[in-house]
């Protein structure tokens, strides 16, 4: 049994971390996805992250929250090894991330923006990432059905609207089938219609079990979607643990209520 | 197997080969070209008014396109680094994605108009235009990788950018010239020597005109440079100095982008 399942999110400290206690027991090393410990990062003089631990067990979706410049990116881009971390640890699937690229195989990434070269068309581009990858599993091509994606594969990239490229984006993050998600802000400069199929397909790939890993700032989405939350406060975790267990900490009726209250207790 | 260094080369190539600024590259060559050899004179004269063109045009452009193209690709850069590849695959692959089709683009633009008017007549010197105009384009794009690889922010980076095209294309010669008047009353071979090395214009200027007719127009630094190797030697030097020009840069902004954060 572990510890993550029915942690009771209390906020004891103004840092509190509901699963230090699961990260601390070592027999629950194999089962912990994604472990980032004591993580730091700078730029410049600004300190962007500091002292950030999360522990992501399989098949949970976790949402990142926090006000803009918060970090959020930052803790994300560090999962991805796009930023170089000063100090702390990452380990995914028990391996740690120094350099060695090939963990990577075991994400899908979905950015905020989805900008791609200008003269390719779409399924050059969609060769390209499949040649990159040399993936072996199964393309999962939902999102290209239910987007109705096929009818502009032969277009050029240039040419495609905002909202489109997000789809396109959101179709190969998803496609190579990957055990960990890692979703910003999926659902933002999506209409209605696009932006509900998407969150289904989001819990339908929980369902079968994927981890994933998102960002929003639509508190709705984020109760609709996630299991536990990380609340992020001027790069510092605030709170690690279920939705639930924030709400009640909070005494407020709704997430977005109880982050509001935090961002106002983060700023005395 | 094609590894993936050649992918990305590969993907790349699909992208720049259709980009309006490529395609006006080089035809803004083949109608230089084209026009010097129509109204211009012999193809002898085509060569020298050919070179003073190019070697203004190459760097501008290789390091003003390069610089927009990476600048522009970030967001797709960020997608690639979050797939399983290196950064210095994808590095290689971006550099010489880009500066093959440049390099291309300009053999095109330059060789067409010398096989339709010249017919071989100065097959040297159109060899040495060509080979010192492709070593340029590397040159340049590799400056230009450097520079983003360092520079985050695109302002400063194309800052950066004609900065260095404006000291290497224009200023040099003017301090060369400067400093040849002021000491003339001493011996300045070797510091001619070293400071044109420091140029890889200068030395891509000298690989022409020293297999050319026009050796006394090579100036100061390529009389000395004429003078203390010889043609063939001098060859040889420009050429690897140049290589130089262009794999120093390479490494540096390999090295900057292995480090930088995203």
């Amino acid at each position: 049994m572990d510890f993550m399942q029915n942690g009771n999110g209390v906020l004891e400290s103004p840092v509190y971390n509901s699963n230090i206690m699961a990260a601390d027991n070592q027999s629950d090393h194999q089962t912990v996805l994604l472990r980032i410990e004591k993580l730091e990062k700078q730029f410049g003089s600004l300190p962007v992250l500091q002292s950030v631990d999360v522990t992501i067990m399989p098949g949970v979706v976790t949402a990142i929250v926090g006000p803009n410049g918060s970090g959020k990116s930052t803790l994300i881009k560090s999962i991805l090894g796009l930023v170089r971390p000063d100090r702390g640890t990452i380990w995914i699937k028990g391996q740690k991330i120094n350099g060695d690229c090939s963990y990577r195989r075991h994400i899908g990434y979905m950015p905020q923006i989805a900008r791609f070269p200008e003269n390719l068309r779409v399924r050059e581009l969609l060769y390209m990432i499949k040649d990159v990858r040399e993936s072996e599993a199964k393309l999962d091509e939902d999102l290209w059905r239910i987007f109705a994606l096929d009818k502009e594969r032969d277009k050029v990239l240039r040419t495609l609207s905002g909202g489109t490229r997000q789809k396109v984006s959101a179709a190969i993050a998803f496609m190579f089938q990957p055990e960990i998600l890692i979703l910003d802000e999926p659902t933002a400069g999506l209409d209605p219609a696009s932006s509900s199929k998407l969150k289904d397909k989001i819990l339908q790939e929980k369902a079968r079990g994927k981890t994933i890993v998102l960002t929003s700032h639509i508190m709705s989405e984020v109760e609709q979607m996630a299991d536990d939350i990380a609340f992020l406060l001027d790069g510092q975790i605030r709170f690690t643990g279920k939705i639930s267990a924030l709400k009640a900490h909070a005494g407020a009726t709704t997430l977005e209520r109880a982050m509001a209250q935090m961002m106002e207790k983060g700023a005395e | 197997m094609m590894n993936t260094t050649m992918k990305i080369i590969k993907y790349e190539l699909f992208d720049v080969l259709r980009n309006k600024w490529l395609i006006g590259y080089a035809l803004f060559f083949l109608l230089a070209t084209d026009t010097l050899f129509r109204f211009g004179g012999g193809g002898a004269k085509v060569v020298l008014s050919f070179m003073n063109i190019m070697l203004f045009v190459i760097p501008l452009v290789c390091l003003i396109f390069s610089l927009m193209y990476i600048y522009n690709a970030r967001e797709f850069i960020e997608l690639l680094l979050s797939q399983p590849i290196r950064r210095s695959t994808l590095f290689r692959g971006m550099y010489f994605g880009l500066s093959a089709p440049l390099a291309l683009g300009y053999l095109f633009g330059v060789g067409v108009p010398f096989l339709l008017h010249d017919n071989g007549a100065h097959l040297a010197s159109l060899i040495m235009l060509l080979l010192s105009g492709v070593l340029l384009t590397f040159v340049f794009t590799a400056l230009a990788f450097q520079i983003a690889a360092w520079q985050v922010d695109r302002a400063k980076g194309f800052g950066a950018a004609l900065l260095a095209w404006l000291v290497f294309a224009v200023l040099y010669d003017g301090a060369i010239l400067i400093i040849s008047f002021t000491f003339a009353d001493y011996p300045l071979e070797k510091p001619m020597l070293v400071l044109t090395m420091l140029n890889p214009i200068d030395l891509a200027r000298i690989l022409i005109l020293l297999k050319s007719d026009f050796a006394a127009l090579m100036g100061y630094t390529g009389a000395v440079f004429q003078h203390f190797f010889g043609s063939e030697l001098g060859v040889v030097l420009a050429l690897t100095v140049l290589a130089g020009w262009a794999i120093a840069p390479f490494w540096l902004g390999a090295r900057f982008f292995r480090k930088r954060d995203f």
